[in-house]
């Protein structure tokens, strides 16, 4: 969505029918340097995880204890961590962990946190108020430590890295749709698709569920650099992801004893989270700014 | 009963509450009123008078609670309080349809308009996507869109104001519904396109022989639209009669207010009458008055409307007001409860 370079084309909104409003963002997000920055980023890391094996060839998993934290060299462009494999392998290939986790953590959060915003924004009454109550609870944990919490209770791995860090954006989610429900709901077309005999279901889905799309687009690029971060915090403490897998934050974790004589064995797992959490932020707040209609450029 | 003879819809005793923090609001109290078929039927009242609570307690569409709605809702015979919640969803848009005040924002930002209009004859009548579209453009033609091939597709964001309000028309109709309840339907629409939104729907109701009950203020709208006008007050029915009756000889003094309050071109406020108004404004449902609700703003009020609520006195068919100057000896009547 972000590989065309930024034109800014004064006049063509006008010509062209720019209707929904994501369209209509989309002329403006191509104005937008930052967020077209960070979107081609997320292009960069998903083509790195896509060619992974193109890009790299070898096993970065597989140790080479003779060449252990060799500083960057012409043959090992990020040189070499404590066993000896090749950091810009294990970046490259770390892109698909991180991005997995970002991708599933959203998606889990997006599909359990979404229906139930939906349902108790819509239906209000004792299910509102029971969902409240449990999002309340989760909400006053800071995100991190629950999803610590959870890791502990679930145990390590890729796929309760997912789940724990999942759980602790789905009360996110759940408020956000809840706060966008409870205004749509209020509007006249509403009552109108009520008033013509539309099943609950349908008018969830087809009159309401559209009108929410925009803060939850927002909150699903913002939420993929927290689910990075996360994840990474989770790796760099042992808990998350396990070795060998090369994961940016285990990466980090392990270097962290040598950084005063092999510097590049932090640094540069750093600087893969560093970039791909900031350009999720910056094309989410390009998205922000975009396709609020308040905001017009 | 004659299946002709029978009203199409019967109201009796309705009651719609409120419970809300500052107390019960009674937003309709006790209201009856029958509707034939084919036959538009004025409701009038000033703002906050119940006339859309009224709406939209027919069709269920209040949230229970906070709403409770009491009394008979007959239509065609059966009482629609008494259905369930999937019964009473396939009366919404097939039998009895109703048009929003606002045609800004009754039509949904990120549907089609032909999205919209098609909603209707895919869940009631089970059209296919392709037969809903199709019809969804002759509709836009009988509602006088131009170029409705096109403007099916379009978004309402693209469509002026009397555009959408034909499109929320094209919308109610499209099911052939028996009943409209149309509240306020031009209210928020400029007078040239005003006359022409209420053209189209006189025409279309010949047409389609649905029955129309016409909420509105505009006494205007009803003496060109309706054949008998029931005038509502703080959520009580204070006359109903024939439209031409009630202009000729309006019998409650709160008729005679809302017809003096008419501005009539021509008529010079210095040498003729000046133009009355109501003085006062509509009470605060939480706090009625006692007595008949109307007396603190009735110019003709006597001893026993402070006191005592007026009873609904029969003149005739489709005849009556609520009116304590209508009962020959008031002392001796006794007066209906509450």
């Amino acid at each position: 969505m972000t590989e065309r370079t930024p034109k800014p084309v004064p006049g063509k909104d006008q010509a062209k029918g720019l209707d929904s409003p994501f369209r209509r963002g989309w002329a403006k997000l191509r104005r937008n340097k930052a967020a077209l920055v960070g979107g081609c980023m997320i292009l960069i890391y998903v083509a790195c995880a896509l060619l992974a094996p193109v890009l790299f060839s070898g096993n970065p998993s597989a140790p080479n204890l003779g060449k252990s934290l060799e500083p960057p060299s012409r043959a090992e462009l990020l040189g070499t961590d404590e066993l000896g494999r090749s950091i810009l392998g294990r970046v490259i290939y770390g892109s698909r962990i991180s991005l997995l986790i970002a991708v599933g953590v959203v998606a889990f959060g997006l599909i359990v946190g979404v229906p139930l915003g939906l349902i108790s924004g819509y239906y209000r009454g004792k299910i509102d108020f029971g969902l409240q109550r449990v999002t309340d609870m989760l909400l006053s944990f800071p995100g991190f430590l629950l999803a610590l919490a959870l890791v502990a209770i679930l145990g390590v791995g890729l796929e309760n890295t997912v789940i724990s860090i999942g759980i602790s954006m789905v009360p996110i989610y759940i408020r956000l749709v809840r706060g966008c429900v409870l205004s749509v709901r209020e509007e006249v077309y509403v009552e109108a698709a009520r008033a013509s005999g539309t099943r609950d279901a349908v008018i969830l889905l087809r009159h309401i569920l559209p009108n929410v799309m925009v803060p939850i687009t927002v909150q699903t690029s913002l939420g993929m650099g927290t689910a990075i971060l996360f994840a990474a915090g989770l790796g760099f403490l042992g808990i998350g992801v396990q070795p060998p897998t090369p994961e940016w934050g285990a990466m980090l974790g392990s270097a962290r004893v040598y950084i005063f004589n092999a510097p590049h064995a932090s640094t540069f797992p750093g600087m893969a989270i560093f970039l791909a959490v900031l350009s999720f932020n910056l094309l989410g707040d390009g998205l922000r700014d975009a396709l609020d209609p308040r905001f017009k450029l | 009963m004659n299946e002709s003879q029978a009203p199409l819809l019967s109201v009796r005793g309705l009651h719609t509450r409120f419970h809300t923090l500052d107390g019960i609001v009674n937003a309709v109290d006790g209201v009856d009123f029958d509707i034939h078929r084919g036959e538009t039927v004025g409701l009038v009242g000033e703002s906050g008078c119940g006339k859309t609570v009224t709406a939209l307690s027919i069709l269920q569409l209040l949230r229970c609670p906070p709403a409770e709605i009491q009394g008979r809702i007959l239509f065609r015979g059966q009482n629609l309080l008494e259905l369930d919640g999937e019964e009473i969803r396939k009366i919404r848009g097939q039998a009895i349809s109703m048009i929003f005040q606002e045609p800004m924002t009754s039509l949904n930002p990120v549907l089609t308009i032909g999205d919209q209009i098609s909603e209707g004859s895919r869940v009631h009548e089970g059209m296919t996507r392709q037969k809903a579209w199709r019809w969804a453009v002759e509709m836009l033609r009988r509602v006088q869109i131009p170029e409705p091939g096109a403007r099916v597709r379009e978004y309402p964001h693209k469509l002026s104001g009397g555009m959408r309000q034909r499109a929320m028309i094209a919308m109610a109709l499209s099911c052939n519904p028996q009943l409209i309840l149309a509240d306020e339907p031009t209210t928020a629409l400029d007078v040239t396109i005003q006359a022409q939104i209420m053209d189209l729907m006189l025409r279309l109701k010949e047409e389609v022989e649905t029955a129309v009950v016409l909420i509105t203020h505009d006494l205007g709208i009803i003496a060109e639209m309706a054949s008998r006008v029931v005038v509502m007050y703080a959520g009580k029915v204070m006359e109903e009669a024939p439209v031409k009756k009630l202009f000729k000889d309006p019998r409650h003094p709160y008729t005679r207010g809302l017809l003096g309050s008419i501005p009539v071109i021509g008529r010079k406020a210095q040498t003729g009458r000046r133009l009355q108004e109501i003085p006062g404004v509509v009470p605060s449902l939480l706090r009625m008055p006692q007595g008949c609700r109307f007396h603190p703003r009735c110019p003709e009020a006597i001893n026993i409307c402070r006191e005592q609520e007026p009873p609904m006195v029969n003149l005739g068919e489709h005849l009556r007001v609520n009116c304590w100057l209508e009962v020959e000896t008031p002392e001796k009547e006794t007066p209906a409860p509450g």
